[in-house]
């Protein structure tokens, strides 16, 4: 019992620089009385910094060839090091669902002896969950860069989500800390998946029966702050990769110095910066926006002070003020305070009569932020003519932000 | 004229049809339990009676669509008297053909389509913070304590997810549980006595041999997942609020 316990320690401890923690996307149901499903996106508890606890997330083993300066596991770091057993993965695995602990497993693997050795050990669980313990679950399984082709190929019939990480957004951060490793090599399991999951979606359209293929897709990761990136060339990275690889994610982690390295610089996590990222990834992804509209030479850098949207907003007030009984669904969109379902909500409830701001405030939109950038039925007149920075002040003095700390550069008595 | 029913769903819907049967001018739906209250208004008991309201039922299917009785059913099980009056009103609102239910402008409407979200909101809390312990007999055995009625809303996620291990969900506040014997759920209104020691605190009876193991490892897991530079408690408080603690594997006080 202790030495599961300490291996579990050792090898939860490891994986958990890996961001990623969706459980949603699949759509395997349980079949003929197996255990579990994976349509469904939960999250089961959460730790004490917040972040949420969906998947057991663990490496098969923190042994690893590799030496790359950000990461736990590099083989010059004097950890302690692990490795769990075919078995033991699959039996911790089952029994924490079992117990409605988990909604599934994210497995990953420091890279020992070679990509296939141990792609090859990976693929082995996930077969074994699925063929012998009949479990229907979530599988978020890492692919190995380097490995094979078709030992790639395989995992993805038993997996529902796979994800290989781009961990610097530029090559030459990269290089700078990880000497062994490169985009190119990130890209080519991605483009092979990729590729794999189209041609099974074509498939399906003719035939009813073909298995399913990473139903979730695909995910990646990187750290921010680790390396002199700018937003901009962070942001226009993901864009890409969500363009050409369909990647369903793009998760953004704050880096966290493990250990002073001469080649990093040594700070506290950048989390408001990773924030507005994801506000970012956010606006790309649901709020039609283009990336170049957010950030560009003229801007590279989001605004730490209010977010992207808002930033966005206050650079274009010629695009403002939005009639909230008339404009359409795009431009509502772009309204600071005003997310997709209260979009939704105001087309609804705009076609009983024209709404008033009491109306909206109960429907549920932030009327602090939004006041600036709307006109309805009973705005008062005047309202409309603000200069950017005046309503830029008034937002920032009305609002009491939770971060605003890190702004701050005073030091605080109390 | 105020209206008194027993609390169920079923009365509820008969108290709509009474309303319309006898044409009462009604102000308020009150529980039964709360008579008292009232001093000198008529009242009028509404007798539950699965006819009335099934025909009831069939004239909201006809009325509203499918998120709609959704969002109805949700609002009843919130077990609140304030919104069963407000959902007995609607209702007979709807009746009337005075109210449309997609005017989230109206106060009603919205205090109706607001509670349910809150009911779902525990529904799905539910499924999340469920912590079965396996007892010696195989058996899975979790205790909840949900803030509003979500049992029904429920059972066909873990019926579905858990075909093949034999569990009982409780209800530790509203003294009712089902139990699936892999084939078919059942209702449990009071326990079996050798089960009910399980809802003694603090006094596990016959668990599996390996139950304190895995428990255990899912308490190192979730402290050794856990970045401490990143140390959020107001932000764990509000996804994990307390309330939810004494039953959660992972947050509860272990005595030794």
């Amino acid at each position: 019992m202790e030495r599961i316990r300490e291996k579990l320690s050792i090898l939860a401890d490891a994986a958990k620089y890996d961001v990623s923690c969706s459980s949603s996307g699949s759509k395997r149901k349980n079949t003929d009385k197996g255990i579990g499903d994976a349509s469904n996106g939960i999250c089961h508890t959460y730790t004490e910094d917040g972040r949420c606890v969906s998947l057991l997330k663990i490496l098969l083993t923190n042994y690893c060839i590799y030496d790359c300066a950000f990461c736990v596991s590099r083989s010059s770091n004097d950890i302690k090091r692990a490795a769990f057993t075919v078995d033991e993965v699959v039996e911790l695995t089952m029994n924490f669902y079992r117990r409605n602990y988990i909604e599934g497993l994210f497995l990953s693997s420091g890279i020992f002896k070679n990509a296939d050795y141990t792609m090859e050990r990976l693929l082995k669980i996930v077969k074994k969950l699925r063929t012998e313990e009949r479990y229907n679950g979530y599988i978020h399984l890492k692919t190995i860069p380097g490995a094979s082709e078709e030992l790639i190929n395989e995992a993805g019939l038993y997996v529902d989500r796979m994800s290989i990480n781009l961990e610097m957004p530029t090559e030459e951060g990269l290089k700078k800390v990880a000497p062994e490793k490169s985009h190119e090599a990130v890209k080519r399991p991605l483009g092979i998946v990729q590729n794999k999951i189209q041609q099974f979606r074509e498939e399906r359209k003719l035939i009813k029966h073909v298995p399913r293929f990473v139903p979730a897709g695909q995910s990646t990761q990187m750290v921010i702050g680790a390396t002199p990136e700018n937003d901009m060339q962070i942001m226009h990275t993901a864009s890409a990769y969500y363009k050409n690889f369909s990647l369903k994610r793009v998760y953004y982690s704050g880096y966290i110095p493990i250990r002073t390295d001469d080649v990093l610089p040594v700070v506290q996590p950048p989390l408001m910066r990773e924030h507005r990222l994801y506000q970012t990834d956010w606006l790309l992804r649901f709020y039609g926006f283009n990336v170049h509209e957010l950030l560009n030479e003229k801007h590279p850098d989001l605004d730490m002070q209010v977010d992207p949207k808002l930033m966005w907003a206050l650079r274009n007030m010629h695009c403002f003020p939005v009639d909230i009984n008339t404009a359409d669904f795009q431009s509502l969109l772009r309204v600071p305070g005003i997310g997709r379902q209260s979009v939704q909500k105001i087309l609804e409830a705009r076609k009983f009569g024209r709404l008033r701001i009491d109306q909206l405030r109960k429907l549920g939109i932030a009327y602090n932020r939004a006041q600036y950038f709307i006109v309805c039925a009973d705005t008062p007149v005047g309202l409309g003519s603000l200069q950017e920075h005046q309503v830029r002040s008034r937002i920032l003095s009305l609002g009491k932000s939770k971060y605003a700390p890190a702004f701050s550069t005073q030091l605080s008595l109390f | 004229m105020i209206y008194l029913f027993d609390k169920s769903f079923e009365g509820l819907l008969s108290a709509v049809f009474d309303r319309f049967e006898y044409r009462h001018d009604v102000s308020r739906l009150l529980p039964a339990d709360q008579a008292q209250q009232v001093l000198f208004e008529e009242t009028h008991t509404v007798y539950s009676s699965s006819a009335k309201s099934e025909r009831v039922w069939k004239g909201i299917q006809a009325k509203a669509d499918a998120a709609w009785q959704r969002i109805i059913y949700c609002a009843f099980l919130s077990e609140l008297t304030e919104v069963h009056h407000t959902l007995f009103m609607v209702l007979v609102r709807l009746f009337a053909g005075q109210v449309n239910l997609k005017n989230f402008g109206d106060a009603t409407v919205l205090l109706l389509s607001q509670t349910a979200k809150k009911v779902e909101r525990e529904k799905h809390r539910m499924k999340a913070f469920i912590r079965f312990e396996k007892s010696e007999d195989g058996m899975y055995f979790a205790r909840i304590a949900p803030d509003f009625n979500v049992i029904p809303l429920i059972i066909t996620f873990f019926k579905n997810r858990y075909a093949d291990q034999p569990w009982i969900i409780y209800d530790q506040k509203r003294l009712y549980g089902v139990l699936y014997d892999t084939d078919q759920v059942h209702h449990i209104r009071k326990l079996p006595e050798d089960l009910s020691d399980h809802m003694l605190p603090d006094k596990p009876v016959q668990m599996d041999e390996d139950e304190t193991l895995y428990a255990t490892l899912w308490r190192d897991y979730f402290k050794s997942t856990n970045i401490e530079a990143r140390k959020n408690p107001k932000l764990h408080r509000q996804h994990v609020p307390k309330r939810y603690w004494h039953l959660l594997t992972e947050k509860k006080i272990i005595w030794e």
